[in-house]
């Protein structure tokens, strides 16, 4: 199973990297990361249809933002899974994440707990 | 006078006398009467007029006398409320702020948990791999473990640079001024933030260049404030003409920053000036609020040109001008109030 996590934060990938290093490491899921909406596209445009089953995106993040990356996957791939992952859990943002057809949202600091949760429902 | 009869004789003639007298209303004294009479008409009639007008005048002066209180109040209420939406806007910016110190300060501060947590995980999955006798594995967990703790580090130092970024912007400024040679200043720091970034990026380079005026002397400046204001104009200008480098094709661009001094006739004039991307009207707007930044998260604090524009305008008197064309460079320019 291939997830494609979104932030504008280049750590974000060495963290779920390693929290996910079992599932990994058993080839039971393959991370892919991009640090801004645009390459998140221009990533899912390489493959048709797109490998990835589930995109975790930030929110706030310079140029294109998490919602309107949302917006744009739910159009061209109705059939990923798209959680929100914000700094800001205002309601707001829930509001116009969960009507534009978000899976989840979750707040950072990342739950890892209730993350790993979301992910491993789908592996089994 | 004398008379003749029937009898043809003459009387005694007789002798009569008298004096025909003008109307009295023709009389000199009449006339006399009548100029005198004129004269005080006219007398009376100036002696009204100038009254009134006296009375008109001072009406009149009464008047503009209560229109320039008017002015002069609403005046007053007008720089009141310029003084209100001054500190509303300061208010407001104190708003932004607060958010921009929150999300500044809590993604090192996310970083930092996650990756203490992380690591206390990864250190019972390396005590596992080591009883299976799997050292491999267990060599490569701790590399991740020490790369974490160089993380928590980073992520430290990264909310720490923030909180004392904010104080230096909070703080009145305890700098003495003292003599400086600005030329020196300038030239002090132009290297120092080359250098700085050629340290941080290998793979930067830019070509820098300095006109100073010599003529200009040592100024009363607090030097470390100007030379803050110096290094955040500076890392600007090569930030923007390596961002530029970055994204241009053309081969031929050379990206350059220019740093000059010019004595005028009372104040002292330094350009920091680069060939970079330029700023678009939106960004010039607001690129003097704090915690404003257009570098990516993690990058710059905001707070740079708003403490640079605090630097110049209330801790020198002097002044800080911006102007930019986008795909042709920038150019900032400071006005420095010199003593004759």
């Amino acid at each position: 199973m291939r997830i494609l996590v979104v932030d504008d934060e280049k750590d974000v990938e060495l963290l779920f990297k390693q929290k996910f290093r079992r599932e990994v490491k058993s080839n039971k899921l393959e991370l892919v990361f991009a640090f801004s909406g645009q390459e998140a596209l221009d990533f899912l445009g390489t493959n048709d249809p797109p490998k990835v089953v589930y995109i975790f995106s930030d929110i706030n993040m310079p140029g294109m933002t998490g919602l309107e990356l949302l917006d744009i996957v739910k159009d061209r791939y109705p059939n990923i899974k798209v959680s929100m992952i914000s700094a800001y859990g205002d309601q707001q943002n829930y509001e116009k994440a969960i009507q534009s057809g978000a899976k989840e949202f979750f707040t950072k600091p990342i739950d890892f707990v209730s993350l790993k949760k979301e992910i491993n429902s789908l592996i089994n | 006078m004398a008379s003749k009869g029937y009898n043809n004789i003459w009387s005694d003639p007789a002798e009569f006398s008298f004096t025909i007298l003008p109307p009295w209303w023709k009389t000199r004294w009449a006339y006399a009467l009548y100029i005198l009479f004129i004269g005080g008409a006219i007398y009376g009639f100036v002696q009204y007029r100038s009254r009134w007008l006296k009375r008109e005048n001072r009406l009149l002066e009464e008047r503009v006398n209560q229109r320039t209180a008017e002015l002069k109040k609403t005046i007053e209420e007008l720089e009141t409320t310029q003084g209100q939406l001054i500190q509303s806007e300061k208010m407001a910016s104190l708003g932004e702020l607060t958010a921009g110190i929150a999300h500044e300060i809590q993604n090192p501060m996310n970083f930092i948990n996650n990756f203490s947590e992380v690591s206390h995980e990864l250190l019972d999955e390396m005590m596992e791999e080591i009883d299976k006798g799997e050292m491999e594995e267990a060599k490569e967990i701790s590399n991740d473990i020490k790369q974490n703790l160089e993380k928590i580090s980073h992520h430290g130092h990264r909310a720490s640079s923030i909180v004392r970024g904010m104080l230096e912007h909070s703080r009145n400024s305890s700098g003495q001024k003292e003599d400086i040679d600005i030329n020196v200043l300038a030239d002090e720091y132009l290297r120092l933030a080359y250098h700085g970034l050629r340290a941080k990026d290998k793979s930067f380079n830019a070509k820098f260049e300095t006109d100073f005026d010599d003529s200009i002397g040592k100024i009363e400046i607090i030097p470390q404030d100007i030379g803050r204001v110096m290094l955040n104009l500076i890392n600007n200008a090569f930030y923007a003409v390596s961002d530029r480098n970055e994204k241009e094709s053309d081969e031929s661009y050379q990206p350059t920053v220019k740093v000059t001094t010019k004595k005028l006739k009372d104040q002292v004039k330094i350009t920091v000036e680069d060939n970079g991307s330029g700023i678009p009207q939106e960004i010039k707007d607001k690129i003097f609020q704090p915690f404003f930044t257009t570098k990516p998260s993690g990058k710059g604090t905001g707070l740079g040109l708003s403490l640079t524009y605090d630097i110049i305008t209330q801790g020198h008197g002097g002044a800080l001008e911006l102007d930019s064309e986008v795909g042709k460079g920038t150019v900032f320019t400071i006005f420095l109030p010199v003593k004759e």
